[in-house]
Order: structure tokens, then sequence, then C-alpha cells
């Protein structure tokens, strides 16, 4: 049997396999959310986990529910959506962030940062605040954007829980926070309320990466892990269309476990920190 | 009773009492190792890769942190990073995840079992190794249903028995061995491929 190119790589062997491909494809076919593309093994558990949920026995019963019912889609556009994140999530790439990037910034007049894939928000606040004690909030316009319109809504409210503040207080510091965190945000018993100052110059926007075009031309983006749910290829045109946004001498900011090693688009940035995954776009 | 499996990838799983447990097993491996070797310790979110440097210059075998999306490799043991659930894909290649915690831990020995299952099926070994909660039993469980052979580390001989123990009473694996058995058991030429 000859597959289609795309599909040659994948495994067809078990009938589960198979369902779940005519799922993605239904998917895409009814609602436009391709998630043909995505890395297959983390697909797979999260729709089994959804399954499990909805009480179903196979893909295909799952399909014919998806369907058939808009609703039962939605949980799987949650289900497929990874929201887990922090403030200051790895504070040594807010730190490098602030001393290798933030000076070359701060020579431009006016400032465009993209936060691609950014869920409920955290790291959005986390870079305002930042931005905000370098004198630079006031000139920037931030885009904050993701494909799960439940946490898009989320990140624009800017409330979070009281729970982890402990945490995120800890990261601040070690991020080279400068002064009390505390004074960002009121809190009741159950949940933080940060700033609305801190959000005065974000947009906060459903775009998707893997179907939606060039969002803004931008100084600076941020996307971090995202990539990692998506397959070599999937990567690869994602990271065009990231290029494509990023004005030259612009930022990107990538996940800690993300590379640009393996990509078409390596050979077009110069790396700013290896470890922290921060590039400058080069020249044409 | 060996001879019957095939096996092309080994699965390991540690939690308390596994750095000790791994530090022996290894450097005890032969540098002829013909199978791909893929490790869950669970660890810190902050750690860095103290122990997978060590590791590496302690056993005959390469021994790396897995890089997103790299080819799995024989002979080469892959570590999951801190905070990263680690998968295993169709097309050979490892994925990273940040979903949510499994069993408290990320990364998730279950996760890695159950991918590694799908792929493998029969030819995957699975090994439990010494712990204090109750992660890796479900993924042992898969690797059985798959028809992969599955070992469990005696509980007297471990550390912290917990681990070993759900896995043994979740799974009825099997083979429950001393270390040094497993050691033993890996080192037959036999059993991988």
């Amino acid at each position: 049997m000859k597959l289609p190119v795309a599909m040659e790589h994948r495994d067809f062997s078990t009938i589960e396999n198979i369902e779940l491909e005519l799922l993605l494809q239904a998917v895409f076919l009814q609602y436009g959310y391709d998630f043909r593309n995505y890395s297959r093994a983390h697909v797979k558990r999260r729709v089994k986990h959804q399954m499990v949920q909805e009480g179903v026995k196979s893909i295909s019963e799952l399909q014919d529910k998806i369907l058939h019912d808009r609703n039962n889609f939605e949980r799987l556009v949650r289900t497929l959506s990874i929201n887990v994140t922090e403030m200051f999530r790895n504070p040594e790439f807010y730190r490098s962030v602030r001393e290798n990037v933030l000076p070359i910034l701060k020579t431009y007049p006016y400032l465009k940062i993209w936060h691609a894939g950014c869920a409920s928000g955290e790291e959005v606040y986390s870079f305002a605040i930042m931005l905000k004690e370098e004198g630079l909030l006031e000139r920037t316009q931030i885009y904050a954007t993701d494909f799960n319109p439940d946490v898009i809504q989320q990140a624009g409210k800017g409330i979070f829980s009281i729970r982890n503040i402990k945490e995120y207080t800890t990261n601040y510091q070690k991020a080279g926070g400068k002064e009390s965190f505390s004074d960002y945000y009121h809190a009741n018993d159950e949940l933080v309320i940060f700033d609305k100052n801190l959000k005065k110059n974000i947009v906060f926007a459903e775009h998707n990466l893997v179907t939606d075009g060039v969002f803004a031309e931008v100084n600076m983006i941020v996307c971090r892990n995202v990539l990692i749910y998506f397959n070599r290829n999937l990567q690869n045109e994602v990271l065009k269309l990231l290029h494509k946004s990023l004005i030259t001498g612009g930022f990107l900011a990538l996940g800690t476990k993300e590379s640009l090693m393996f990509s078409d688009e390596e050979k077009k940035y110069k790396t700013v920190d290896a470890k922290q995954k921060i590039f400058k776009k080069k020249h044409d | 009773m060996t001879e019957k499996w095939k096996i092309k990838a080994v699965v390991v799983g540690a939690s308390a009492g596994g750095l000790v447990a791994l530090k022996k097993l290894l450097p005890a491996l032969p540098a002829t190792f013909p199978c791909p070797v893929l490790i869950v310790q669970h660890m810190s979110p902050q750690s860095d890769n103290y122990m997978t440097r060590m590791f590496n210059n302690l056993s005959p075998l390469l021994v790396k942190e897995v890089d997103e999306k790299e080819v799995i490799l024989p002979g080469r043991v892959y570590i999951a990073p801190p905070d990263y659930h680690l998968l295993v894909e169709s097309d050979g290649t490892l994925s990273l995840s940040m979903e949510e915690k499994v069993n408290y831990s990320r990364p998730s020995i279950d996760v890695l079992f159950e991918t590694a299952a799908d792929v493998y099926g029969a030819h995957l070994m699975g090994i439990i190794l010494t712990g204090a909660n109750a992660d890796g039993a479900n993924g042992l469980f898969a690797v059985k249903r798959k028809g992969g052979l599955t070992v469990v580390q005696h509980p007297d001989d471990a550390e912290s028995p917990a681990m070993p123990r759900a896995a043994i009473e979740r799974v009825k694996p099997h083979k429950v061995l001393t270390l040094d058995e497993i050691i033993e058991l890996l080192s037959q030429s036999k059993v991988c491929l």
C-alpha cells in the first residue's frame, strides 16, 4: 500500500492508530482545527484521557460524538491544549532577557512583543512586570495569543489562584525583580488580581500557529514550550511563520528544551543565549 | 524462560533510592549493549543535569538527557529531563511534554512506559526500581498487556519498597529480582536484540 507522503512515517499497524488518524482528519474537516501534525504520542494520550472522561470504548465512538456535537469538540480542544504555566517560569530565562535582550530593545522608540501560545497568561504578566521595571512598558505593545479561546479569556482577566504565589514570588526574585512582588497585585483568600496598568498595552487574541498566518511584525517573540507538541514538519512550518513575524534583529525565545537545531531556520538566527534558548534574527 | 522475548528497548522507572540503584546498574551494562535504555528518575523540577553527567562518566554507554524530537539509537541511555514528561513516538523519536503531573510526578514513569508499550509492544522490557510512590504501576501494566517483559526490583532489595510493591500488586510481573539479578538479566545477550 502506498501512503501519501505526509503519512509515510506514521504507524497504522493497529486499528487504534487508524482511528486516531481518522479522528484528526474529521476534526480538521469539520472544525478547521488541525492537530494532524501534533506529536502523535501526545495526542493519543490526551484523546484516551477524553475517552475515559466521556465513557466511550473506542476512538471511533469518540469521533462520532465530536463530529455531531460541538461541545464535545470544544472539550477535545481543551484536552489538547496544555496550559501548565507559571509566573517567571525558569527565572534564569528572565534574567537573561533582562541582561541580553532588553538593553537592545531599549534603543527602539516603540516596541512590539508577541507571546505566541501564551496559555492562561502567567508569563505575559511576568514580562509586563519586567518591562515596567526596565522603563519599557509604556512604549511596548504586547500581543498575547493562544488557539484555546477559554485560556485567552482567562489570560485577559489577569486573575490567578493564590495557591502558587509563594513560588511565583521566589521566581520573581530569582529573575532579578527589583521591587516587592506583592506591589503588583491585590490578594484575597483565593485569588490574586494583577494591577490593571500592567495590561493596558496588552492585546489578548485568539490565534492558531498551525492554521493562521503572520500576526504582526514584532521586535520579540516569546514562544515557550509550544513547539514540543508538534512533529518536526510542523515545527519547521511554525518556525517559518515566526521568522516572518520578526523584524531583522528581532529576538526569538523558545522553551528550555526546544531548539532550532535540526530546523531549516537555524542558520537564519544568531544565538544570544544557548542555554536559555534566545536567538536573534539575522539579516536575510 | 527469557529466550522467548526479543527485546528492542528497555524502559526503567525509579524514584526514591533510584540514584544509588542506577549508579550501580548503568556502569554494569556492557559497552555492546544492543538496546536503547529510556529512564525516568523522579527528581526536583529545578535539578540540573548533574545526575546525567555522573552516569555518563560512569557508564561505558553514552548517557544523555533527552533532546526534544531526538531519534532513539541503540546502545544509548536516555534520561527524561526534569519537569518534562518523556514520550516515545511511533517514528522512533522522543517527545517531551509539560502536561499536568501524573501521579504527582513530572516526568512520570507511567507516561514513558505507556507510550513505549504502544510503540515497542512485545519487544519492550519494563523495569520498576526502588521508589516511595505508585508511579509506574499502570505503565508496567500497559507493558504487560502489549506482551512485553515486566521486571520489578524485589521490595526487600529496594531502598524504598513502595513503588516495587505497587507494581507487583497491579501487574503480577514476569520477574521480581534483586538489582544484581536485573543486571545479570540485562547482560544476557539472548534477551536483547
